[in-house]
């Protein structure tokens, strides 16, 4: 178990993991690119690509919000290398998504873009939570993090639990219209059971915290 | 002289919308030069598709059902006809599920023979009609409709079949009718989504009895001079192309003329957001979307502009007279 335990960790510390992983999280964007220009994106390939990349947000934000529960479950603070990366795609792809709404859907008029934002409350929702994303993203390099001290930088990124619920909501509106929930619901249980987690694992460790210190007589 | 109007289908882009042929080609170019630098010979045959062609071309696909080319006023737009591969692979038919691709992959199982449609309610000749003595009651016709779905894209569509007022004066519906109601197909053995809680089933549609005399009205038995395939609402549907495509009902088993204003389908699941006219409307917004411009299927690729929505679907000059002195925002 323990040399088990050892080799995951040198495979995720290699200098290699890192670029095959961001290799990896391109593919989408790679595939979506072939796909357009030749011509596999169906009938309707604007709405395709603008569906495709609002999806990939969506599960980056659940990736990484599924690295540390996986690091604390299963005892690999390896994993914790890679977090910022995957927070970085999941911004990656919602400027994918805002790009292509823009540019296929409203062809860059910025007037009809702003009437669309305030007019649809759906996009409203997307719009803030991609608004709310960008300072994650500006402040993802080293510098920022010591600028702003661990403690609120921390804060800020905490806004990521708030962002996945806005972008839930942006999905659940757009399809509320077809009664059509299927998919909205399995993103909604994966993001509950991460959040959940991190709550359950919270008041677990206070918990331990207080029996500890019944231990050792702290009153 | 023949002078062209818009009672004559003549309802076009005005000069200032079409893109001049120098930038169009210029466009093509570069997507042929992309594509045949990028990824070589399988991109190259996609960019070089033609993108002009005009005559209805015939997929040879399904059994032949030609028609004589429509005299109706508006009947046939000149506008660029939507590839049989688009028209047939983006549909909305939930019985069959609800992503675009899922009819096309599913329907594969409707049992279209033999196929009957009840006619009954306020009228003076009930029938069951088969589908052969359908088909054979009037002549056919073909009709080259735009197609506009409350979604928000659109297509030009080839069909073929009569004016439904051909069935109705055969009926002869009594003084006391004022709606037709059409009722879809619900068989939960081979429409694997007939019992999800999308809709209610079976799908209902319904037009007021003028509506549905208007010669534009057509029940429709096939499209690209063949029948219909399946996910197109074979063997039998309406096209109604002023609305909506949502209120052409597909695979109709039965018609029924009633005095009060039928409950429909969409406009049961979601009243604010489908009204029973659903008028193709630019002035009359979805509540989630606008409805001022839509995205023809198929139209260069994805830097087409969205093009503007047209009242009544281009038809205005045909049938604006049957909605004259409605308030279209209350009764959208």
């Amino acid at each position: 178990m323990a040399a088990w335990m050892a080799g995951r960790q040198k495979w995720l510390l290699h200098p290699a993991a890192k670029p095959l992983i961001f290799m990896v999280c391109l593919l989408p964007f790679a595939w979506l690119f072939y796909a357009a220009w030749s011509d596999q994106l169906g009938a309707n390939p604007a709405e395709a690509l603008v569906r495709a990349t609002g999806d990939w947000t969506l599960r980056f934000v659940c990736i990484v919000l599924a690295v540390t529960p996986l690091r604390v479950i299963t005892r690999t603070p390896a994993l914790a290398r890679f977090r910022r990366m995957l927070g970085l795609f999941a911004y990656f792809y919602v400027v994918l998504h805002l790009l292509s709404y823009s540019w296929f859907d409203m062809g860059f008029d910025v007037a009809d873009i702003a009437r669309d934002i305030a007019k649809r409350p759906f996009i409203l929702v997307g719009f803030s939570a991609f608004v709310l994303l960008t300072p994650l993203a500006a402040t993802s390099f080293n510098a920022a993090i010591k600028a702003m001290g661990a403690k609120r930088w921390q804060l800020l990124h905490k806004l990521v639990y708030l962002i996945a619920g806005l972008g839930l909501l942006h999905f659940f509106w757009m399809r509320a219209g077809k009664n059509n929930f299927n998919e909205v619901f399995v993103y909604a249980a994966i993001v509950a059971l991460l959040l959940g987690w991190r709550v359950w694992n919270h008041w677990a460790k206070a918990r331990r915290r207080v029996s500890n210190n019944a231990a050792v007589g702290v009153h | 002289m023949l002078i062209k109007t818009n009672a004559h289908g003549f309802n076009h882009a005005v000069p200032s919308e079409i893109t001049p042929q120098g930038i169009y080609q210029s466009r093509r170019d570069l997507i042929k030069l992309m594509a045949t630098g990028t990824a070589g010979a399988a991109l190259a045959s996609w960019a070089g598709r033609d993108a002009l062609a005009q005559a209805v071309p015939k997929p040879g696909k399904l059994a032949v059902l030609a028609g004589a080319k429509s005299a109706v006023a508006g009947a046939v737009t000149m506008e660029k006809v939507t590839d049989y591969k688009d028209a047939t692979s983006y549909n909305n038919f939930y019985e069959f599920g609800t992503d675009k691709a899922d009819p096309a992959r599913n329907a594969a199982t409707l049992p279209v023979k033999p196929w009957s449609v009840a006619v009954e309610g306020l009228v003076k000749n009930p029938k069951n009609f088969t589908l052969e003595e359908l088909l054979k009651l009037s002549p056919q016709e073909e009709r080259i409709y735009r197609l506009r779905c409350v979604e928000g894209w659109s297509m030009v569509i080839p069909w073929v079949g009569y004016s439904l007022s051909e069935l109705i004066k055969k009926v002869e519906p009594l003084g006391s009718a004022k709606y037709v109601e059409f009722i879809t197909l619900a068989d939960p053995k081979t429409m694997p989504f007939v019992g999800s809680r999308v809709l209610e089933w079976p799908y209902v549609e319904a037009l007021r009895l003028d509506e549905a005399m208007h010669p534009l009205a057509l029940l429709t038995f096939g499209m690209y001079g063949e029948v219909l395939p399946n996910q197109n609402g074979a063997p039998v549907r309406m096209v109604v192309p002023w609305k909506y495509g949502f209120k052409s009902g597909k695979s109709i088993v039965k018609i029924r003329f009633t005095d009060k204003e039928p409950r429909t389908a969409w406009n049961k699941a979601a009243a604010q957001e489908y009204g029973f006219y659903s008028n193709v409307n630019p002035l009359v917004d979805h509540p989630r979307w606008s409805q001022a411009t839509e995205r023809r299927i198929g139209e260069d690729g994805l830097f087409a502009k969205k093009r503007k929505t047209l009242m009544f679907n281009g038809y205005e000059a045909q049938v604006g007279q049957l909605y004259a002195g409605m308030d279209l925002k209350k009764n959208f």
